[in-house]
């Protein structure tokens, strides 16, 4: 029979945790739900010998058991509670070796729970070019629990903790801090308010539960005030004390320390990033050459795409028997998913370089420096991490704010994230940007799609600094507000970690955005197809005349046919839901077709794009779809009213701007929902962007038109 | 002395932290009595600021660094 233990994975941030998990599990992980409970988990199995497995939980970086930040609460959740079916059968904790004093602080405290613990010594090559060194047999028997020497990075010594997790006799638990001067009495009325047996995390849970003000709060707080118990003294002496503990013990086991207060290389490196005049300089030429790498790296890839898909269409559609199933596959759900998987190169590009950006430890020193241009806007420098990821997808930034310690801060960081460009609008910014602006537009060195695509990105994130001050004057502040970092040092990123993330991050795009827009594809297709009381076929009647006499000439016919098509889809449900809000839209210079693209891609922008493949195959007879073809397709319609194009420098303007600040995203608006378990701020947050967006978009078509 | 009075380069041992909420969240990070700590950088507009401890580097807004008392060594 499988055996299976349940291992967590704790560290602080910063130490090699993800490194870890990803050399133990590999590919096989995922993301869910604690059973019943808004807590998410991250977890993977790893195989340990023929008949026993590993379900390996990577918990979020955390400095203390005294969370103080969301993400910091998820670890404590998890290790808190002994009934809970996931806890685990044992901890690897995962220690900085050229840092272990400080993330031995949080071991002593995880290991004090009495739950078995190994800790794994990470980057000791590191250490021992700071010049620290440790007996690691001395260190193992004066901290009493198995201790590995592992690489996370290089892969290191994970065998070796793999033999461990199936030796049983490696089961153990140690205890650092004694509670003998806490009031024995006090001590036992607490373990039995908090139905723990373990007096320290009982009373580590008691304080925790005082100051979150749980359910059990009242009665603790009672417990405390009889006994006067001054619990942030407590907190206070207990960290001296571990510390204390901690540095008689590592003393002992250290060889040699000639590490002193110097200039490493991270500092030379961050004399020049973090420059106090030119750090942002360099920071928005990184950023510039991101998007003219995304701009310019991905054409191949793109036309690889758009050819495949064209290799499938023409294949289905001349080898399936001809009818309405072979319509529907080619010209609703090929043709919508064909609009936007071609932007998974682009896509892929801008996740790997921000992947590269936090893996070094860039990201960390961006939010050093834009601490002080943030906070002003009710932000701080933390928020510029989910802002600048937020310009591929916003669901994992928003997640991201989690370590921001101020709920305030937090609050305001999640409402205006959505409003960076994500991945998202690319299809649609590159199919309008295209309609303006030749594909081969120079400006000195530089491609000028990719200099608008950036002045987009620059809007929204102006749109977003400017929604967080007004936010700023409404939210309430109850805590106190500050910004304490630590800055690692920097690393090389390492290829396989790299990978992983772009797998799941684009895995995730393909499937998130592939369901969505099969279904509206093939509702769109129906709906685009069909009308009411036979219209259609009243049109076909009325053009079947002039298509069918073979003495017309050829250019006449298919004049006649092209009619015929517009008029068709004018006739069907499609065009009468897109008439129906056309009055809504004409004051933002869309007409009804833009309509039906705006009510489709409500549950995500980038079906706008499907959406135009789809009507204007639709409008077509034969021929396969290719992007640039739908391209010229809108250039060249006409506006039946006013004779002139549909799509005017004003309309597509103002479509721009449309897409840049409305919210047309479930999945930000279910992870909002999560992340601030309310249904208000989704709410307020829907509502403030579709204001916003209505707004500019009439600001814009008024001024240009 | 106060942390925001350190010069570039120059050395100090923390002495106590006199703010009650941030003192834990300090502790934990490493900046805590006993270490020693140097000014590394300063952050576009002056602030915030990063030190150096033993072990870590670490930002922190001049606001909440005034209320890290320091002795400079020398």
């Amino acid at each position: 029979m499988q055996k299976e233990i349940t291992v967590a994975l704790v560290g602080n941030p910063n130490c090699g945790k993800t490194s870890l998990f990803n050399a133990l599990t590999g590919l096989n992980h995922k993301v869910s739900n604690f059973a019943g409970t808004t807590v998410e988990k991250k977890t993977g199995e790893t195989k340990l010998s023929a008949g026993v497995k590993a379900q390996i939980i990577d918990l979020p970086g955390t400095y203390s058991l005294y969370p103080k930040s969301a993400d910091e609460l998820v670890t404590y959740e998890i290790l808190r509670n002994k009934a809970e079916s996931n806890y685990p059968d044992l901890v690897i904790f995962i220690a900085d070796a050229s840092n272990l004093k400080r993330n031995l602080l949080l071991f002593s405290q995880v290991a004090d729970l009495g739950v078995p613990i190994i800790l794994c010594l990470n980057m000791m090559d590191v250490a021992e070019r700071k010049g620290i060194q440790y007996d690691l047999k001395l260190l193992e028997k004066e901290l009493g629990v198995p201790i590995f020497a592992i690489n996370a990075r290089k892969q290191e010594g994970i065998d070796n903790i793999k033999s461990a997790l199936l030796n049983d006799k490696l089961r153990i638990t140690a205890q650092y801090y004694n509670l003998d001067h806490v009031n024995a009495q006090m001590l036992d009325e607490v373990c039995k308010a908090t139905d723990k047996r373990n007096k320290y995390a009982a009373l580590q849970f008691a304080i925790n539960a005082s100051s979150l003000l749980s359910e059990k709060a009242q009665r603790i707080i009672k417990i405390f005030e009889k006994y006067s118990f001054d619990t942030r003294k407590f907190q206070e002496d207990e960290i001296l004390s571990r510390y204390h503990i901690i540095e008689t013990t590592v003393s002992n086991a250290r060889l040699k320390n000639t590490s002193q207060l110097k200039n490493s290389l991270t500092h030379k490196v961050d004399e020049i990033l973090t420059h106090r005049y030119w750090g942002i300089g360099i920071f928005l030429v990184l950023l510039l050459l991101v998007f003219q790498a995304m701009y310019s790296w991905s054409s191949y890839p793109m036309e690889f795409v758009e050819y495949i898909f064209g290799l499938i269409s023409n294949y289905i559609e001349t080898q399936m028997p001809k009818g309405i199933l072979n319509d529907l596959m080619v010209h609703g759900i090929l043709a919508g998913l064909s609009g936007v998987m071609i932007f998974l190169p682009q896509i892929i590009i801008l996740f790997l370089f921000i992947a590269i950006l936090e893996d070094v430890g860039y990201m960390a020193r961006v939010g050093f420096m834009m601490d002080r241009i943030m906070r002003p806007f009710g932000m701080n420098g933390k928020s510029i991490v989910p802002l600048i990821s937020g310009m591929a997808c916003a669901v994992p930034s928003i997640m991201a704010s989690r370590n921001i310690e101020n709920k305030k801060e937090r609050l305001i960081t999640i409402l205006v994230t959505p409003l960076m460009s994500c991945s998202a609008r690319l299809p649609v910014y590159t199919l309008l940007i295209g309609m303006l602006i030749p594909d081969t537009a120079k400006w000195g060195p530089f491609n000028v799609h990719g200099l608008v695509l950036m002045v987009m990105y620059l809007i929204g994130f102006v749109a977003a600094i400017f929604s967080a001050w007004i936010f700023k004057f409404f939210i309430k502040q109850k805590q106190k507000n500050y910004f304490i970092m630590e800055l690692p040092s920097y690393k090389m990123p390492v290829f396989s970690n790299l990978m992983i993330t772009l797998y799941e991050k684009s895995g995730a795009f393909v499937w998130g955005a592939g369901k969505i827009i099969v279904a509206v594809s093939v509702v769109l297709w129906v709906l685009a197809s069909t009308g009411p009381q036979g219209n259609i076929a009243k049109v076909e009647q009325k053009f079947a005349s002039t298509i069918n006499n073979d003495t017309l000439p050829e250019t006449v016919r298919e004049e006649a046919k092209l009619q015929m098509n517009s008029q068709k889809l004018e006739a069907s449900y499609a065009g009468e839901f897109g008439k129906m809000i056309e009055p809504a839209i004409r004051p933002l210079g869309f007409d009804w077709k833009i309509g039906i693209a705006l009510l489709t891609s409500l549950a995500a922008r980038e079906v706008f794009v499907g959406t135009m493949s789809t009507i204007y195959s639709v409008n077509d007879d034969g021929g396969e779809e290719t992007f640039s073809n739908i391209k010229t397709k809108m250039q060249a319609e006409i506006n039946s009213q006013t004779g002139k194009p549909s799509y005017s420098l004003a309309t597509i303007l103002s479509l721009m701007i449309f897409y840049a600040f409305a919210l047309q995203c479930m999945s930000t608006i279910a992870v909002v929902k999560k992340e601030t378990h309310s249904n208000k701020w989704p709410i307020i947050q829907f509502v403030y962007m579709t204001v916003l967006a209505y707004a500019s978009s009439f600001l814009v078509f008024t001024i240009f038109s | 002395m106060n942390l925001t009075e350190l010069k570039f380069g120059q050395k100090a041992i923390i002495e106590r932290v006199t703010d009650d909420d941030l003192s834990l969240k300090l502790f934990e990070m490493g900046l805590l009595p006993g270490e020693t700590i140097m000014l590394e950088n300063v952050a576009p507009f002056g602030d915030p600021i990063a030190v150096l401890l033993s072990e870590s580097k670490i930002c922190i807004r001049l606001q909440d660094a005034a209320s890290v008392q320091i002795k400079p060594i020398d």
